[in-house]
């Protein structure tokens, strides 16, 4: 293969890395109006009165909007195919508001000076309502969340709001209780993983305008274009046809992105007043009224045998979403069905649990979205039932992982067609020197310790996602590739650009991707659920080989010979028995020129029917002062069975951003709140994400299965990279100092005190 | 948001105290990175970068520091650190990045006095004096527990010495404000130990004796910490020790 | 007030606020490779030189700036255009949005430090923050593009 599994460099690096003006902010026109919002400084409250006059005679303030100004429809900001298992529980203003930081009131104004002034003006009158602030209190609180009558459910999702149940599901495989009862050691443990904020470097923002034909266009950094002209459609009350959504470069995503956040602001301004206008979050909103990964705490059984076959776990998740239901069900859902599949051989398994609302900031979708939750409480169960049972840890990972050829009872009864989970693990321990090393050694002032951690993810969402695209030849025989994936940084447009000048035999600069538009895109649900190298990836290769016939088909007119003559190699098609040949860049030219010719326009779409998981083997070497407690990152080696990969640069650059995500989550990044709902970490002062001196080194390299239902082989990537640092740091730290941190983050503080719950 | 109603490059000293004086919400502006935070109306913002305030002037027994003389300066001036065992570069190296130090100011810092400021923590294991334009000459400890005066600092002084002293600090990440910092002055038989983020403002506690661990165990006795988002007030009080024993093991390297 | 700054050796002569930002003076006039990332001066996105020293453009006022010389990724583009070659041919620009402001420490870094060690190079630059890479691929790139002209070729000449 000449184009997979190569260093492609990203087709966007060079105006990127100049600084060129490709961002939402860089493209918003110079005319928006501003638009910034007033917040709720109450966790829970009703407004009584909401006085805008004086606000309103501040010069340059042209609108201001409240709960009474805004369309009464209820809808969720979601980005899932529809119809979304998220709850319609919010409007774009509502007369209650649910956790400190919900939307008040819109002010409008010529910049955001005025716009500022003009929000210390406004009079707000709340009945000020008792918070539910502890996720742990939240079913059967006698405060209720959402007692609204307008809620709407879509799906089935085991829902009782009046309990503060957003979702409820038990999903079982034989009888656990049975098998729990004949192990020889059955542990039992409670982990607890932290709101932990995406802190994608560019905000959320969006512009909106009204075009030519009276439509609403709406510019965002978003993941998903197409959603967001739903949740417009739905949050606005005006059909799709009059809503068109445009996707620039986005300073990154990772899941927050996958939420619409300030579009539906831009876009109810614009459409209301038709007159441009733009919405950028600072970072404080970004991190306390946009979206966060949802806290969870998960309680663990699991038993075994003496020797070290694990028999049965039985997994109860409860999440928090927060204010609002996005994407709660559907977390909480890869908690269980991707942690548990790791130990494919057990005999029984159960997986519970229960999201619920509270008066904190909603959670959305964050990289991992629940399976890192759900992988630190069983990775972390496992290496305590390692250190139990006097096993090596990644023996016993040996004795029980998954592989390949086997059915996965709760993974949907997935078959699994690739997996090179155990040449991952061995190499990452040969990376390592895992052999020759204790799991602890005192190095004076320091004791060093090993730990381990496997994990695995999916590649889409089966049935679900559907993706298509768009390949056409153009004059003098370049491409252009239509996707309705989002390139949210990662590189999609490269990545499957590599696919179509495989497919073409061409190189990658012949091919040119587009960005998305949903006025001119084929249809993509978006870049999440680690879906777009898989699904995305296998529509491209569909159309290319649909447009390599076309290619033919149209050379036999042209060339006047018969199809099955012609050979196309790329750069020129032949008839050998005809003794014809034209290159591609006459022939695509001839077919621009009339008379015989015909554009030649292929498309597909794909849907897949499974979600093969990438998996991944990761292993943290920690060195922890034994004074302050100080937990520093020696090492981190991970091997990745990604099956086939695409781009080798930019498959190790995921990985190793995944990684320090992972070691952020792992060691410090912990959204709180205080006693009255205020987030006390909104800011990069305040929530530390680590920086080059806190990642320690992190090596990389991979194990290739190869999956049959992906192009070239390839699954995904993006998501199943920040799952191991957590429990692998927890399991190193443990070995280390005796003490096991079972609440993330592992601070200095609880493992000196070695005290864990703060 | 921060509004700043007149901007002032002033010309001497004279003008900038009168400026100061006339309007309570008048300020001088340092390096602006913390002031940028704060919501409030700035009448005249007073600046002093004409005023040849930006220089480490060195003589025989001390180094004259002016104000606008800022942390990225401090932390590569090769004889300062020389003379003070590398405390001026050990508190400032950490402090969020080299462009953030390019522009924090040591006027800026000591004036303040922020309960968390590596900086003050470290000038006060140094012979070190503030310099401000009314007030004339104060030690950096006495000005530290003193109340706030609308004066300006216009120079830090530090002696020099051939004593030991050593800073550290713990940081929960690589950059972030300091949960504990501790500097350690061995002036003769004594121990002068200096404990900032606790998260109050720097205290200085005098500690005698023999053994480290004795002179760690004594601070942590005495040491008053408490809780915030950081840090416990109990693992602050462990720290004390920890940092303390780390400071004394390194002092008792040092020639 | 009135302000001449010189940017990108450039004068620009302009009546502004007195509590106007660098950085959006910056923006205002189309220098669109300065980003922000933060209100606390924590993540470095904004970085530009002011009179050849890397400082956080958002927390300086450009009042002080006046009669002095800023520069931005875009008065930079030989020097620039160099270190991309090694960014990009490692992948680690991802997202893109914080590269800017790195490579304008970067080029600082070079012109300050001498040979550096990785550690060196670590502290540098820790004032800029990436979500994207986890640093590794920066730290390629940096290493690479400082070793350029050792061996006696220079690879992004080729």
């Amino acid at each position: 293969m000449k184009q997979i599994n190569k260093p492609t460099v990203k087709k966007d690096a060079y105006a990127l890395l100049s600084g060129q003006p490709v961002f939402t902010e860089d493209l918003a026109l110079k005319e928006c109006l501003v638009i910034k919002i007033l917040r709720s400084p109450h966790a829970y409250a009703k407004i009584l009165k909401i006085d805008a006059s004086m606000a309103m005679r501040i010069p340059g303030v042209e609108a201001i909007f409240t709960y009474k100004d805004v369309p009464s429809s209820r809808f969720t900001l979601a980005g899932q195919t529809y119809p979304e298992p998220s709850p319609y529980d919010r409007k774009i203003l509502d007369q209650v508001v649910r956790y400190v930081g919900d939307e008040v009131a819109l002010v409008v104004a010529c910049n955001e000076e005025t716009a500022l002034k003009a929000m210390k003006l406004i009079k707000v009158e709340y009945e000020v309502y008792e918070p539910l602030l502890d996720f742990r209190k939240a079913i059967d609180n006698k405060i209720i969340v959402h007692d609204e009558d307008d809620y709407k459910l879509l799906c089935e999702i085991g829902n009782e709001r009046l309990r503060n149940i957003c979702s409820h599901d038990v999903t079982a495989y034989n009888d656990v209780d049975e098998i729990m009862r004949n192990c020889d050691v059955v542990l039992t443990r409670t982990y607890h993983t932290k709101a932990n904020a995406q802190a994608m470097m560019e905000t959320m923002r969006s512009f909106a305008y009204i075009d030519t034909y009276g439509r609403l266009n709406c510019v965002s950094s978003t993941q998903v274009p197409f959603h967001i002209r739903r949740i417009l459609s739905n949050a606005l009350e005006i059909p799709k046809s009059k809503i068109r959504v445009i996707k620039p470069r986005i300073g990154g995503g990772f899941g927050a992105k996958q939420t619409g956040c300030c579009e539906i602001f831009a876009a109810f301004v614009t459409w209301k007043l038709k007159r441009p206008s733009k919405i950028i979050y600072s970072r404080e909103e970004t991190f306390a009224a946009s979206n966060s990964r949802h806290e969870m705490q998960m309680q663990v059984t699991i038993g075994a045998s003496k020797d070290g076959i694990i028999q049965a776990i039985d997994l109860y998740t409860l999440s928090n979403t927060g204010a609002y239901g996005e994407h709660g069900t559907t977390t909480v859902g890869l908690s269980g069905h991707k942690s548990l599949p790791l130990y494919n051989h057990i005999k029984a398994a159960r997986f519970s649990c229960d999201v619920v609302y509270t008066n904190t900031m909603t959670a959305g979708a964050y990289r991992g979205y629940g399976a890192t939750q759900g992988q630190f409480a069983v990775e972390s169960i496992v290496n305590e039932l390692a250190d139990e049972l006097g096993i090596d840890p990644c023996e016993l990972r040996f004795k029980n992982m998954v592989k390949e050829n086997e059915t996965m009872p709760m993974y949907y009864n997935e078959f699994l067609n690739s997996c090179a989970l155990d040449r991952c693990l061995a190499k990452a321990m040969e990376m390592i020197d895992y052999k020759n090393k204790p799991l602890r050694i005192d190095l004076g002032d320091k004791v060093r310790g090993l730990g381990v951690a496997i994990s695995m993810q999916g590649s889409g969402i089966a049935n679900v996602d559907i993706a298509s695209v768009e390949i056409k030849l153009q004059d003098d025989g370049f491409y252009t590739l239509a996707i309705g994936a989002t390139d949210m940084g990662t590189g999609c447009d490269t990545v499957l650009a590599q696919m179509a000048a495989e497919c073409l035999e061409c190189d990658v600069d012949q091919i040119v991707t587009q960005g998305v538009d949903t006025d001119f895109s084929p249809y993509d649900t978006g870049s999440y659920a680690s879906a777009t190298t898989y699904v995305t990836g296998m529509s491209v290769v569909k159309a290319c080989n649909l447009l390599k016939h076309q290619i033919v088909d149209e050379a036999s007119v042209l060339l006047d010979v018969e199809p099955e003559h012609i050979s196309f190699d790329g750069k020129m098609i032949y008839a050998i028995e005809d003794d014809k040949a034209i290159s591609l860049q006459e022939f695509a030219n001839r077919c621009f020129a009339g008379g015989k010719g015909k554009v030649l326009i292929a498309s597909a779409s794909h849907v897949s029917p499974t979600s093969p998981p990438p998996f991944m083997a990761g292993i943290a070497e920690v060195d922890v002062d034994k004074l302050t407690g100080k937990i520093s990152i020696n090492d981190y080696v991970a091997v990745v069975d990604c099956g086939t990969v695409i781009n080798t640069n930019l498959a190790r650059i995921q990985t190793e951003g995944g990684i320090a995500q992972g070691i952020g989550m792992a060691l410090f990044e912990d959204i709180s709140y205080t006693p009255k709902g205020m987030m006390r970490n909104n800011s990069f002062m305040q929530y530390k994400i680590p920086t080059r001196l806190d990642v320690g080194n992190i090596r990389v390299a991979f194990e290739s299965s190869y999956e049959d239902n992906g192009p070239f082989g390839a699954k995904s990537i993006g998501e199943v990279v920040i799952n191991t640092p957590s429990p692998a740091i927890a399991s190193a730290v443990a070995h280390a100092t005796g003490t096991y941190i079972r609440t993330l983050p592992i601070t200095a503080q609880k493992v000196l005190l070695q005290k864990d719950e703060d | 948001m921060l509004r700043i109603q007149q901007y002032q490059k002033v010309k001497n000293l004279t003008e900038a105290y009168e400026l100061l004086q006339k309007n309570k919400n008048n300020q001088i502006i340092a390096g602006m990175l913390w002031l940028k935070m704060e919501d409030r109306t700035i009448p005249v913002g007073i600046d002093l970068s004409d005023l040849d305030l930006d220089k480490i002037i060195e003589d025989e027994k001390s180094f004259v520091i002016g104000a606008n003389v800022t942390l990225h300066q401090l932390e590569v001036h090769q004889s300062l650190n020389l003379w003070t065992q590398d405390v001026i570069k050990d508190a400032v190296k950490d402090i969020v990045g080299v462009q953030f130090r390019n522009m924090a100011t040591i006027g800026g810092s000591v004036y303040s006095r922020f309960g968390f400021s590596d900086v003050i923590c470290a000038l006060m294991s140094l012979r070190c004096e503030v310099v401000l334009y009314q007030g004339g000459k104060m030690d950096i400890t006495d000005f530290v527990n003193s109340d706030f005066q609308r004066d300006i600092i216009t120079h830090v002084i530090i002696h020099k010495d051939h004593d030991r002293r050593c800073f550290v600090c713990h940081r929960n990440s690589a950059t972030d404000i300091s949960v504990l910092n501790l500097s350690v002055w061995q002036k003769d038989d004594e121990y002068l130990i200096n404990v900032g983020a606790r998260p109050q403002k720097a205290q200085q506690y005098i500690v005698t004796g023999n053994d480290n661990e004795e002179i760690a165990k004594k601070l942590k006795s005495q040491v008053e910490c408490s809780g915030n988002m950081r840090a416990s007030k109990e693992y602050r009080e462990a720290l004390a020790y920890g940092l303390c024993l780390k400071a004394l093991i390194r002092i008792g390297e040092q020639s | 007030m009135k302000i001449n700054i010189r940017v990108n050796g450039k004068m620009i002569s302009d009546d502004v606020a007195c509590d106007m930002l660098l950085l959006d003076f910056l923006r205002q006039h189309g220098f669109y490779s300065v980003k922000r990332g933060c209100e606390t001066s924590n993540c470095g996105l904004c970085t530009v030189w002011l009179d050849n020293k890397p400082i956080l453009s958002c927390s300086m006022l450009c009042a002080r700036c006046d009669g002095h010389e800023v520069t931005t990724l875009e008065g930079l583009k030989k020097e620039a255009e160099a270190f991309a070659y090694f960014m990009a041919n490692e992948g680690a620009e991802q997202c893109g949005f914080c590269s800017p402001g790195l490579i304008m420490n970067v080029l600082a870094m070079e012109k300050e430090l001498h040979d550096p060690t990785e550690e060196m190079i670590k502290n540098y630059l820790a004032g800029n923050l990436c979500r994207c890479t986890g640093y590794m691929g920066q730290l390629r790139a940096i290493n690479k593009y400082l070793k350029r002209h050792q061996g006696g070729k220079n690879e992004a000449d080729q």
